[in-house]
């Protein structure tokens, strides 16, 4: 106890209050470590809340996991039943009790056998827990529900002496003890128990909202220790009870770089890293039949190829329907299920209350161990819970995938045209989530096509265009962006675009031509004209040539002349 | 304590040590005994602090417990016994006038 003791001081560098683990899950975490060590803890609650079955819990986890034997003594049940009741919860209290480890001991008081002649005390019943404790050197006693006594005895007055005494000599004995009680009017005890264990009092409370029932935790008073205040839903389950803390602890999770990719070739190029970040939430939202579930069913393919496990949620398809209509499209996800890689767990939403939804992710998240979860989709569970009981929900759950990395797919189903409550769901998530993919029809031209675009995707690059998307039996294909003279264009729109381009274009090719063939003609002309010119020219230089001969002839035959007169001249001489 | 077989009242007192309330419920149980019962009837006495496992089998919570045994039905009684009047109609010694 005390080397217990100081390492937790020496833990939190000041003196922590002794406490004894319940061993409940999650009930520990709210009390900072459990009950107060040595002394009685007042559990009460209406009928049916859970009280025994808390008590029983907190006895048996701490003899089979924390080795500190406990004694049940049962005012109400006997033994067998008792050992009955928690054999369905997988406690096997027979074995525990051969083994020296827990005794149960049934105090029947029955009014009609007893009659009472003058003073009395109650010794006998110290006398029986005294023996039971030292039996087994019992660190834990559970009194359930003492107030039977109440019942059984009239002298109140005796009673309430003696019960007073009998905490106070729980506390000498320095045993840890649960004490149940039924709730009252006005007071949180038939009896006012609460006037003598005063030391830590939880109260259990069920409640029917919206014919879901919730079961909730609250720790009243808890002396000398800090706790958790608030309601906390907690479950009972086949696994005994576990409590959820509504928000888990602080947000220091560690965070990886690594990038998972999302399955669809044109989508990973929208994300400048090629992918999610691995361990990151993503949310799909969507209206309906936008192919938020294939594109949910192509990112789990892909971490199947990879290797990894991946847990698929469908709350609205049953997994042989999903495997057939994902084959329709070419994604093969049977062959995962039977590899043992993706298993796909489908329940209607209103099957459970929220909380229990939640404790089956949690328990089938621990069981499975999958690195990628997928919950398709999760507006459906709106429809079990109001709108601060999913939002809560919802908070924890991506808490709790954040904290064990794994990378989380949501899909949402909005509503496009009015704005309810589906709306909600991304309102409260959208702030949670890492990455946030709408993809969304868009109506043009009597027809309707999809478009996928990112609205925020933290820590990380991402394309502002709004892709359209096509789905036919290869699958999802990215188309690439078409810009028209109005923005972007979709479906036929965009295939008349892309007509009218080739016929554009082959009309430029036609005028292209034509020009060609026209200068061609004009070159043609223009050399026929050169033509003629320079025949023109030549039969000029011709005339001018024949001229120039003529007159040098003439030239000579005058200088011929001249010489000939001259010589006739000097003859007659 | 008389005639340890057969009696035809058999009687068992739980006690816890010899308290003031135990040793005047034993001399109540035996005067009414010896006044009503005489001859017929035996006294165990149980001290719980030396067997403290006896205390289940009757299932004893308050001390000092008079249980009779027998005849059948087993009745119990609580209390230092120092209602005369309660004892005898708890043990059906006295017919029941003031029970009705």
């Amino acid at each position: 106890m005390k080397s217990k003791k100081s390492d937790l001081s020496l833990k939190n560098d000041h003196f922590t209050f002794p406490k004894t683990p319940t061993g409940i899950d999650g009930l520990d975490e709210i009390t900072n470590g459990g009950f107060p060590k040595g002394r009685p803890t007042l559990i009460c609650g209406s009928a049916g809340c859970g009280k025994t079955l808390l008590a029983m819990q907190f006895l048996i986890k701490g003899a089979i996991e924390y080795k500190e034997p406990g004694v049940f003594m049962s005012f109400e049940e006997s033994s067998k039943e008792l050992m009955l009741n928690v054999k369905s919860l997988g406690f096997d209290v027979e074995k525990l009790s051969k083994d020296k480890k827990i005794v149960i001991d049934h105090v029947r008081v029955e009014r009609s056998e007893i009659e009472e002649a003058g003073e009395y005390d109650l010794d006998g019943l110290f006398i029986r827990l005294g023996h039971a404790i030292d039996s087994i050197k019992a660190k834990r006693v559970v009194l359930d529900t003492i107030e039977s006594l109440f019942s059984g005895l009239d002298n109140t007055a005796i009673l309430r002496a003696e019960l007073r005494r009998l905490f106070h000599w729980l506390k000498d004995k320095g045993v840890t003890a649960v004490i149940t009680g039924e709730r009252g009017e006005g007071t949180l005890t038939r009896q006012g128990l609460e006037e003598y264990v005063s030391d830590c009092v939880i109260l259990l409370d069920h409640r029917v909202i919206d014919q879901v029932s919730t079961r909730r935790l609250r720790i009243v008073k808890y002396r000398g220790s800090t706790h958790g205040t608030n309601e906390y839903p907690f479950l009972i389950d086949e696994e005994g009870i576990s409590v959820l803390p509504i928000t888990s602890l602080k947000l220091n999770n560690k965070v990886s770089s690594e990038i998972v990719s999302t399955g669809v070739k044109g989508l990973d190029e929208m994300f400048f890293g090629k992918g999610f970040y691995k361990g990151s939430n993503i949310l799909i939202s969507g209206t309906a039949g936008t192919a938020k579930t294939t594109l949910a069913a192509y990112f789990a393919n892909e971490q199947c190829t990879k290797k990894e496990r991946v847990l698929y949620f469908a709350f609205e398809e049953s997994p042989h329907q999903l495997i057939r209509n994902m084959r329709s499209i070419g994604i093969d996800l049977e062959k995962h299920v039977k590899s043992g890689l993706l298993q796909i767990h489908s329940s209607r939403p209103s099957l459970n209350g929220l909380e229990l939804h939640l404790l089956t992710l949690r328990k089938l998240i621990r069981e499975f161990n999958p690195s990628a979860v997928v919950i398709d989709p999760i507006s459906n569970l709106i429809s079990v819970g109001n709108d601060n009981e999913v939002k809560s929900m919802l908070v924890r759950l991506i808490d709790l995938l954040k904290v064990n990395n794994i990378t989380a797919l949501l899909t949402s189903l909005s509503q496009q045209t009015e704005k309810k409550v589906n709306e909600m769901v991304e309102d409260s998530v959208s702030s949670l989530v890492d990455t946030w993919i709408t993809v969304r029809d868009m109506e043009g031209i009597g027809e309707r096509n999809r478009g996928i675009y990112i609205i925020k995707a933290r820590g990380m690059g991402h394309s502002n265009q709004v892709r359209e998307f096509v789905i036919n039996s290869q699958g999802i294909e990215l188309l690439d962006v078409e810009l028209g003279p109005n923005g972007i264009l979709t479906g036929s729109a965009r295939k008349s675009n892309a007509l009218n381009k080739k016929v554009s274009a082959f009309k430029l090719q036609n005028e292209l031509d034509q020009k060609d063939r026209e200068i061609a003609r004009k070159r043609k002309v223009l050399e026929a004209n050169i033509e003629a010119l320079r025949n023109e020219f030549e039969s000029v230089e011709d005339e001018l040539n024949r001229l120039k001969t003529i007159e040098s002839l003439q030239n000579k035959l005058v200088h011929e002349q001249k010489e000939g007169n001259t010589v006739n001249k000097k003859n007659k001489k | 304590m008389v005639k340890k077989q057969e009696a035809e009242w058999q009687l068992r007192l739980y006690i816890a040590g010899q308290t003031p309330k135990s040793i005047k419920a034993l001399s109540n149980i035996k005067k009414y005994a010896e006044d009503n019962l005489a001859g017929k009837y035996s006294i165990e006495i149980i001290d719980l602090l030396k067997n403290p496992q006896l205390a289940e089998g009757d299932q004893i919570l308050a001390v000092p417990t008079l249980v009779r045994k027998f005849p059948e039905p087993i009745r119990k009684i609580i209390g230092d016994l120092s209602n005369e009047e309660k004892v005898l109609v708890g043990l059906n010694i006295k017919p029941l006038k003031a029970k009705v």
